[in-house]
């Protein structure tokens, strides 16, 4: 016998395990013949008849393909037991219809469910290359990048950013900033507050308006060799 | 004993580090506190003069890391309180005499003899301001209502993060409630929300400072005097104590408004 944390006992045989857990008694069939994990099981339940009448069990029967007939068969005869079937649980899909149809739960109640942080990301997706800067850039801070350059945070004035791409910044932007620092005139600059001390984009120079009033999410690009500002409309 | 090490540095000169460190050294030695200033501005030393203490300078900072003296030696007893001491800078030396690992060691030292440590930095972002962050529990930037201060604050608390000695704590000096009032002043609100660190005290500009300083009597001795008040309750937060801000100033207005964004920022945290 040995103890888990979720079993109250366990009990171990010809390819056979039996196990109390909350939800009554959980049996796994491993390898083997159906014929013959049934008539081990029913043995052991003949055994142990007093003790589980009234339980429900569970049957876990891994690969095993089992016909509906061979289940309505087990079902009678554990019913003699006391002993109620009330899932089925099989990685066969032919399995799983079969139980299904007869009206069986397939799966526990309480399915173990990985943390979605342990599940590694394949990446899919193609892009472009960028980096993420998740804090304030201060005065003397500066950060050249041939990609995207994305803060989450301000830009101080006294801070610098040259990107290849674009700059986008969630925050306020007061630095200086350079998108399309290798002569892409289609670069873009991006700010919740877009109040640059200098803004540039390719070869081109811009100066922000030297007071705005409530600050509002702009976007900066190039239209007719101009660097022009829009509110960001949502 | 185990003394808390605290820096106070500004990156631009003139803000106001030497009056500041001399007279919170002073209000938290009054508590009965037992304190310590460095003045860790080698070749430019004033944290003496400014406590009143230059004829009494036998040795100094670089005498200590030399080992030409004891560490006992090199601290002045203050005149006034038997609970300050103040280990003077050498004048002529600079600044590359001593390391920060030196740094570390006397203040390690000195923790086993003292409450406090207060370390005074020179301006700029050198080998000077290197030294005196070195040993830094808590470093507290000061700056005044300018454009130019500002900045310089900036750039030195995004150093002091670069140091891991961050967060650092600001200290707004020279406040003037009045051109504030006018809105001719860069408004509080405006740099505590740029620098983004805990505000721990205003000091407003008081014409008294000057005449203090060049007498070697501390302002925060000062009972009648604003400046002197308000250093004396930043030295009672470093303390410990829960001193609220809007008891400043007469003024309910401006500094309801001060009171108020405190409480907010402290909020965040």
């Amino acid at each position: 016998m040995t103890f888990d944390q979720s079993s109250k006992f366990q009990h171990t045989q010809n390819n056979l395990t039996i196990k109390g857990t909350r939800d009554g008694l959980l049996v796994k069939f491993s390898d083997g013949k159906w014929d013959n994990l049934k008539n081990s099981l029913l043995s052991h339940l003949k055994n142990q008849k007093n003790f589980l009448t009234g339980a429900r069990l569970s049957l876990d029967v891994g690969n095993i393909i089992i016909e509906e007939s061979e289940i309505v068969a087990l079902i009678e005869q554990i019913s003699e037991f006391g002993i109620k079937l009330w899932a089925l649980i099989s990685d066969s899909p032919t399995t799983i219809k079969n139980a299904q149809s007869l009206g069986l739960a397939t799966r526990l109640s309480m399915p173990k469910i990985d943390k979605p942080s342990s599940v590694p990301l394949q990446s899919v997706t193609l892009g472009e290359e960028a980096i993420l800067i998740h804090k304030t850039l201060r005065s003397g801070n500066r950060i050249i990048f041939h990609g995207h350059v994305i803060v989450i945070g301000d830009v101080n004035p006294g801070a610098e950013i040259f990107a290849g791409g674009n700059i986008i910044v969630w925050g306020k932007l007061r630095g200086t900033v350079h998108a399309g620092a290798q002569g892409d005139n289609s670069a873009i600059v991006c700010a919740l507050d877009l109040s640059p001390t200098q803004l540039r984009i390719a070869d081109k120079i811009s100066i922000a308006p030297s007071q705005k009033n409530i600050p509002k999410p702009e976007i900066a690009r190039l239209v007719d060799n101009r660097v022009i500002a829009e509110t960001w409309d949502f | 004993m185990t003394a808390k090490v605290i820096t106070i540095t500004s990156g631009k000169g003139g803000v106001g580090k030497t009056t500041i460190t001399a007279n919170l050294g002073t209000a938290i030695a009054s508590i009965g506190q037992k304190v310590v200033c460095i003045d860790a501005d080698i070749g430019l030393r004033n944290l003496d003069v400014v406590l009143g203490l230059e004829n009494r300078i036998v040795y100094d900072l670089v005498d200590v890391v030399e080992g030409r003296c004891r560490l006992r030696q090199a601290m002045i007893k203050d005149k006034r309180n038997p609970d300050l001491f103040l280990i003077p800078a050498a004048q002529t030396r600079d600044k590359s005499a001593i390391s920060p690992t030196d740094m570390i060691r006397l203040c390690n030292e000195l923790r086993e003899l003292a409450d406090w440590i207060f370390i005074d930095s020179p301006a700029g972002i050198e080998r000077g301001f290197r030294n005196a962050i070195a040993p830094a529990d808590i470093v507290i930037v000061v700056t005044n209502p300018e454009i130019s201060a500002i900045r310089d604050a900036d750039r030195i608390i995004g150093i002091i993060e670069a140091e891991e000695k961050g967060p650092a704590k600001l200290i707004i000096n020279r406040i003037n409630p009045a051109m504030i009032r006018r809105g001719e002043m860069i408004a509080i609100e405006d740099i505590v929300e740029l620098l983004a660190i805990e505000l721990i005290g205003i000091v407003p500009e008081d014409e008294k400072v000057i005449v203090s300083t060049n007498k070697g009597f501390p302002i925060s001795l000062d009972e009648k005097s604003l400046a002197g008040r308000s250093i004396r309750n930043i030295a009672h937060r470093i303390y410990g104590e829960d001193i609220p801000f809007a008891n400043l100033e007469s003024n309910g207005n401006l500094f309801t408004r001060i009171t108020s964004f405190i409480r907010s920022s402290r909020g965040e945290k």
